[in-house]
């Protein structure tokens, strides 16, 4: 269920060039079932910035009442998030939208997780749940440069994990994509978050049977009643289908979406 | 005592408080927050008679207090509102304000028409005023004799009280709701948004694929607060007044200045509980300062 509620800060740190990494805590976290789902936060009551700013979720822990999102700061609304301390309190709205189905790989199988830049974190989550329920995760997380790169070790621990820079400062040079044809890279199905140009790359490379993606957007509301986010269904006879990446989504099958 | 309870042209409300057309939906979304029964009234999202995408995104920009939004009237159209929307929405015991758009006078008539004749339909509110569309929209809100003769004709069609939603982008707003009283209005909504622009430093091009939009949040309150004073003196129109109104303290100054009803837009985006927590907060404002009902604050300002 959808709730709002005053969390706290247990921490925050900068984790890479402008990339955060925040640990919130409150009761709000129990409603949070799944990966991929996300939280719409609003750092302050001024009027600017006015709405709310959608992060991702990267680690769920519900015994501890703490979820932690990974963002990089980048306008007002991510710069006051960023300037937040242990302690303070952050209005969050949540949880909101559909997330990764779990159940569409099965124990024993292999799932491809590729991410790019802030589309990485949650494929953290997803890699955990994944491999609680015995399924093998390869990870390719794409960044534009080694400063601005996070969580290679953490993916690391949990399989194995290719790491692709725009420029060759870590891992291998090239896109995400580069590195899945160069490595031959093939799933049962793959996972994939990042902007819309490497997803329809992603979709394009058929390292799986079946894959789902999760779209990035600027949202207003958030949960599907003012229609920002709207996007074009891949079938559409009568050209006014649509479909809400935030309230539809932000996760769909690949293909369903036209990108 | 029952403060907020509030008889307008074909509506009974609970209370005056309700969301506004575009900021809702058709409230299934906000459904799984809170039970619709407990609003006032929904002004449904614009309904033409055709399904509409609407703009290509960017639709939506931040502005210091506000937002800009070019939607352009996303909709399913007239047959999947009515059978889809509106039959969902009986189960909520509350009246439909069913907002009517279109891009030509008959359009506006056709709509007006079947939806009129739906059960939980207890008003139209005719959309004069939108100003993300082309062909319609606004062309009929901003000269009176064009917006008389089309509330004319939606009157002749229309089973429920028809309610004209005015346009802050005139001149004269007072000649506009004169011009829709005469039409045969039965009520007025105001205001819907100002035309606003924004441009991107990096590309040096408007931020909205629309290229404009309409300005709505506090930003605009002033704007609307002035316009619900100054209509509200020249017409015996109800006034249902909405821009920017996000606290309970926002509700009484559009009262003061002439509102009889109030109606909340961008404020649900930021907080989609704000509905129900205004109403609570309204009815415990009231108490507080001794009014034993809402309509005694009507038009104090210039009373």
């Amino acid at each position: 269920m959808i709730q709002k509620e005053l969390m706290t800060v247990v921490s925050q740190s900068e984790i890479a060039k402008d990339i955060f990494e925040m640990t919130l805590k409150g009761a709000l976290v129990e409603q949070i079932d799944e990966p991929g789902k996300f939280v719409h936060l609003k750092a302050s009551d001024e009027m600017m910035p006015l709405l709310r700013r959608p992060i991702s979720i990267a680690r769920i822990e519900p015994e501890k009442k703490e979820f932690t999102m990974i963002y990089r700061s980048e306008g007002a609304g991510t710069k006051a998030l960023s300037r937040k301390r242990p302690g303070d309190a952050v209005d969050v709205l949540g949880p909101l939208g559909h997330g990764f189905p779990l159940e569409e790989a099965a124990p024993g199988q292999t799932a491809l997780l590729i991410g790019g830049g802030i589309g990485v974190p949650p494929l953290y989550e997803l890699s955990r749940r994944l491999n609680d329920k015995g399924v093998k995760t390869i990870h390719v997380l794409g960044f534009q440069n080694e400063s601005v790169a996070f969580y290679a070790d953490q993916f690391a621990e949990l399989g194995e994990t290719y790491v692709a820079t725009v420029d060759g400062s870590l891992g291998e040079q090239g896109f995400v994509t580069d590195v899945v044809n160069r490595h031959h890279l093939k799933a049962d199905v793959f996972y994939s978050c990042g902007p819309t140009v490497m997803l329809k790359a992603v979709e394009q490379l058929h390292a799986a049977p079946k894959g789902f993606i999760s779209l990035e957007e600027r949202m207003g509301c958030g949960i599907g009643a003012c229609f920002a986010c709207v996007c074009h269904p891949a079938e559409d006879e009568t050209g006014t289908a649509y479909l809400k990446i935030c309230s539809d989504g932000p996760v769909f099958k690949a293909g369903e979406v036209a990108l | 005592m029952n403060r907020l309870a509030l008889e307008l042209p074909g509506l009974s409300l609970k209370n005056p408080v309700m969301p506004a057309s575009g900021c809702f939906g058709f409230g299934r979304e906000f459904s799984q927050l809170f039970d619709l029964s407990t609003l006032g009234s929904i002004m449904i999202k614009a309904t033409t008679e055709e399904p509409r995408y609407g703009n290509a995104t960017p639709r939506v920009a931040e502005t210091p207090g506000g937002m800009l939004n070019a939607i352009g009237l996303q909709n399913p159209g007239l047959e999947k509102v009515i059978a889809n929307e509106l039959d969902w929405l009986k189960q909520f015991d509350v009246p439909i304000i069913a907002n009517v758009a279109g891009s030509q006078t008959e359009d506006y008539v056709q709509v007006a028409k079947e939806i009129s004749k739906v059960d939980n339909v207890h008003a139209l509110e005719l959309n004069i005023s939108c100003p993300n569309v082309k062909t319609g929209g606004i062309a009929f809100g901003t000269i009176p004799e064009t917006a008389k003769e089309l509330t004319k004709q939606v009157k002749n069609v229309s089973e429920v009280p028809v309610y004209v939603k005015l346009s802050p982008n005139v001149t004269n707003i007072v000649e506009m709701a004169k011009a829709v009283e005469d039409g045969g209005a039965d009520g007025i909504t105001m205001i819907n948004t100002l035309i606003g622009m924004r441009i991107d430093l990096k590309t040096g091009k408007p931020v909205l694929s629309n290229r404009t939009g309409g300005l709505s949040g506090p930003a605009v309150k002033p704007v609307a607060v002035r316009m619900v004073y100054e209509v509200s003196q020249q017409t015996n129109l109800p006034i249902i007044g909405m821009g920017g109104i996000s606290t309970v303290e926002d509700i009484i100054e559009f009262a003061l200045a002439g509102a009889d009803a109030f109606a909340v837009g961008t404020a649900n985006f930021v907080n989609p509980f704000i509905c129900p927590e205004l109403i609570a907060e309204l009815d415990a404002y009231l108490e507080q300062h001794n009014v034993d009902h809402i309509s005694e604050l009507k038009g104090r300002s210039w009373k």
